[in-house]
């Protein structure tokens, strides 16, 4: 109030030698009747520009926080350029900020001579001067402003100048105090009401500086966070440890964000544990500095509850995956049966089947005759239906066991079913469904009637086999048998023909014996005539004898009495041999004898016998055989199959083709009069071949009736006995 | 008996016909001695060893069946013994079967003669026996 006193209007004109004492109590008149600064600012501005010599001109005042100065207000000044006008107190180097500090006037020059400008103002590139508002040392270091003007022709300012400026300070002042009580009784009611409110507010809340000490705290947070020496130890200790704990929290929650955590704090009065939701907010306070506010709700019945809650759904899913699996089971076992198996209420509708029920009792899409098989559903569910009802409320046993007829919806056929009923009681004891199994009895009869075919036809299988069985050992017994018999007929067979040739050949002997005797004259000359006919004798009693003995040698070799003794056998030489002894044959005939043997034939081990009667054998028939041309033997070994060919040729009278099947038989010489003109007994070749037979030889023949025969005969290297 | 071997050189060989058959002793023995063979004849096998031993004969004709003592047997005993050991015998027989053949060979013989025969082929072998001893 006293500084007031001091800009009371009795003012002190130092050296106003331009405007007129009229103006300036004018001047003063309208400020003291103004309440806010800006037309303050203007009025002086304008007095400025009417009686002082200056042309254009703004006022810029410094913040309420006294960190910069701003544009006022201005006459002849860009309004934009007014209003973005600031500058930093901070910045105490700037010229004008160092003009502000001063007490005289400062005048900047825009070029040429004195100061220039480093910086822009929204009085352009013109010279002006800075004012600085009352100059009073009560008001520290900075003035409420300054007046940038510039004058009329750049003259110097007049005396008036400083004066307008020095009243317009002093009201600005007057002005800004007045406001400032306002203000701080407008605070102190907001700030009461403030706390009202966040004391009515259960929640702890607080503010923080950054240094984390309590600025403000709502009753709830006192509760927890202070404790003066008249509460007990325990609580002491409990707001301590709060204490701690709070400021841990905050300190890891330090950054610009809003940030939301848990914070385990201690009840005071009764030491229990409480949870809180710390809601943390940065906020800005006094010229810059950091603080938090801090809401804590208090989240332990929450918690508590949500736990809660959580640990019932987790029972409740629990046991809703055990019921899901439990159904899953019975479902599964449900499906698995074969017989249809259902499930009704009381009432005996259907409340589950499984898949062979559905069978009986839903229509397929598939179905053709949808509509005859809707009926037949229908039926087969009122059937059904009245079966388990009548059975219901007649029967007083928990099972029943019946037997009911429904129809294939598909095939319309009648399916006898047995059904077996089961009541479903609940706790209470009041019914609650039927469980029916129906069993198809169509398949236990026709199970049983083809049970019964099956046995049937197994049994008579069995007969069969069993008899067949039987008759099979009946025949291998007789094959046996005749097996046995034949062995011991081809024994007696063999013995009998031993037996009749030495018979027979006794009496041959005889015969031959004599005859031979008269021919040579033992008994005296004969004449022509029985010389003649007893040689007629003596051959028919050779070919006789000739016949036994080949008769005795198939019989020696089909009795398995043959010996065959193996040795080395160069056939080469034995074909030699053969020659030699067929050469009087040969001196009789007039054919051409030729021998062809390869070079690589090679040894043999077999029966040197045996072969040469072979040998001898086709060649005495190619002989006898040929009765002009030639006869050839060819010698050849085939290495692949390790084989000796023995080929002999001839050019004679050939076998016909129906002949040669038959030839190698006993008795089967192609023309039986051909043996009786040659002295053959028809059994040569039949002994060639069973000779060549066990010897593991063959015998082959090529030929062709009128142009010759080629008969083969083919030997292992090794005969085995 | 120094003599011997002179009246031997002078005198035909002798053939010692075994058979229990008449005309096969007849047969062989008219031919043999048509042909200029000494000829003895025995009908069974005891006869056979009998005649052996007592005439020493120079070539045996066997036949294998005979009674009392058959002709493998007799012909085993004659060729233990040293007085005829060298004496060769000429099997002869109606069984065609070859067993009857090996063992004759067996028994000693040294060759088999399948009945029937012509008696030239008997004088045949016969020959060739004699040859072979004095080989």
């Amino acid at each position: 109030m006293a500084r007031l006193a001091q800009i009371d209007p009795s003012p002190e004109f130092r050296g106003g030698a331009g405007a007129g004492a009229k103006a300036k109590l004018a001047l003063v008149e309208s400020l003291l009747a103004e309440q806010e600064a800006r037309p303050c600012a203007l009025f002086v501005l304008r007095w400025l520009v009417r009686h002082a010599g200056i042309e254009r001109g703004f006022c810029a005042v410094v913040d309420g926080d006294m960190s910069r100065i701003t544009g006022l207000t201005g006459i002849g000044v860009p309004l934009a350029a007014l209003d973005s006008f600031t500058l930093p107190l901070d910045d105490r180097a700037h010229p004008l900020v160092v003009a502000l500090a001063g007490a005289e006037p400062v005048a900047f020059h825009s070029s040429g001579q004195g100061l220039l400008r480093p910086f822009d103002t929204p009085l352009g590139a013109d010279s002006f001067h800075a004012v600085p508002l009352s100059r009073s040392a009560e008001h520290g270091d900075f003035s409420p402003g300054l007046l940038l003007l510039t004058s009329r022709g750049d003259g110097p300012l007049g005396e008036d100048v400083r004066w307008a400026a020095e009243i317009l300070g002093v009201r600005l002042v007057s002005l800004w105090y007045r406001r400032a009580q306002m203000d701080e009784r407008r605070h102190k009611r907001e700030r009461s009401w403030l706390f009202g409110i966040i004391n009515a507010v259960t929640d702890p809340i607080l503010l923080t500086d950054s240094d984390g000490r309590i600025l403000i705290a709502n009753a709830g947070a006192e509760m927890l966070l202070t404790a003066d020496d008249q509460k007990s130890e325990g609580r002491r200790r409990a707001v301590a440890l709060n204490n701690m704990l709070f400021s841990a929290a905050l300190f890891n929650a330090e950054g610009s964000e809003q940030s939301r955590k848990e914070l385990l704090l201690v009840d005071p009065t009764d030491g229990q544990d409480l949870l809180f939701e710390v809601l943390s907010t940065p906020v800005k306070i006094r010229f810059g500095e950091a603080g938090v506010v801090s809401i804590l709700r208090n989240v332990t019945d929450l918690r508590r509850a949500s736990e809660e809650i959580e640990e019932n759904y987790r029972k409740l899913r629990a046991a809703e995956v055990e019921a899901r699996a439990e159904r899953d089971r019975l479902d599964l076992i449900l499906n698995s049966v074969v017989d249809p198996i259902l499930v009704t209420d009381p009432a005996g509708n259907i409340m589950l089947m499984n898949p062979p029920a559905e069978r009986m009792f839903t229509v397929r899409n598939s179905a053709g005759s949808s509509t005859e098989a809707e009926r037949r559903v229908r039926a087969n569910d009122a059937v059904f239906t009245s079966f388990v009802s009548t059975n219901i409320f007649a029967g007083a046993s928990r099972h029943w066991r019946g037997e009911l007829t429904l129809v294939d919806p598909e095939t319309g056929a009648n399916v006898p079913l047995e059904a077996i009923s089961g009541r479903v009681s609940s706790q209470r004891g009041e019914e609650t469904a039927v469980v029916t199994i129906l069993h198809d009895l169509t398949d236990a009869v026709e199970k049983a009637q083809l049970y019964e075919q099956v046995k049937r036809h197994s049994e008579e299988l069995r007969e069969k086999v069993r008899l067949a069985t039987a008759e099979l050992a009946e025949q291998n017994e007789l094959l046996r048998r005749q097996a046995f018999q034949l062995e011991q007929a081809s024994a007696a067979k063999s013995q009998f023909l031993a037996n009749v040739s030495h018979e027979l050949r006794t009496p041959l002997n005889a015969i031959i014996g004599y005859t031979h005797l008269m021919l040579e004259g033992v008994s005296g000359a004969l004449n022509p005539a029985q010389n003649e006919k007893l040689g007629r004798v003596d051959s028919n009693a050779r070919h006789l004898l000739s016949i036994i003995n080949d008769l005795l040698d198939i019989a020696r070799i089909e009795s398995g009495k043959l010996p065959i003794q193996v040795e080395r056998v160069v056939v080469p030489d034995l074909v030699d041999e053969v020659m030699t002894e067929v050469e009087p044959l040969i001196a009789g005939t007039s054919l051409a004898v030729a021998r062809s043997i390869a070079p690589d034939v090679p040894e043999l081990r077999t029966d040197r016998q045996k072969v040469k009667q072979i040998i001898l054998n086709l060649l005495s028939n190619a002989l006898k055989f040929t009765p002009q041309g030639s006869v050839s033997i060819v010698l050849d070994y085939h290495a692949p199959d390790e084989e000796v060919s023995v080929a002999v040729a001839d050019t004679g009278i050939g076998i016909s083709d129906e002949n040669q099947s038959t030839i190698f038989e006993a008795f089967g010489q192609a023309d039986s009069s051909y043996a009786k003109r040659h002295g053959g007994t028809g059994l040569g070749l039949s002994i060639c071949r069973r000779l060549a037979t066990i010897l593991g030889g063959r015998i082959t023949l090529v030929s062709k009736l009128g142009e010759g025969s080629t008969f083969t005969l083919y030997l292992p290297r090794r005969t085995r006995k | 008996m120094s003599q011997e071997p002179e009246t031997a050189a002078v005198l035909p060989p002798l053939v010692l016909i075994v058979d229990d058959v008449d005309h096969g002793r007849e047969i062989c023995s008219e031919y043999l001695e048509f042909r200029g063979f000494r000829v003895a004849t025995a009908a069974d096998g005891q006869e056979a060893l009998d005649k052996a031993f007592e005439l020493l004969p120079d070539v045996i004709l066997m036949d294998l069946s005979l009674p009392k003592i058959d002709g493998w047997e007799a012909t085993r005993r004659l060729k233990k013994d040293e007085r005829t050991r060298a004496i060769p015998v000429v099997a002869l027989t109606a069984h065609a079967l070859a067993d009857a053949h090996e063992k004759a060979l067996e028994a000693g013989c040294d060759s088999v003669v399948t009945k029937p025969c012509l008696p030239k082929d008997l004088e045949a072998e016969v020959r060739r026996q004699l040859a072979g001893r004095t080989r």
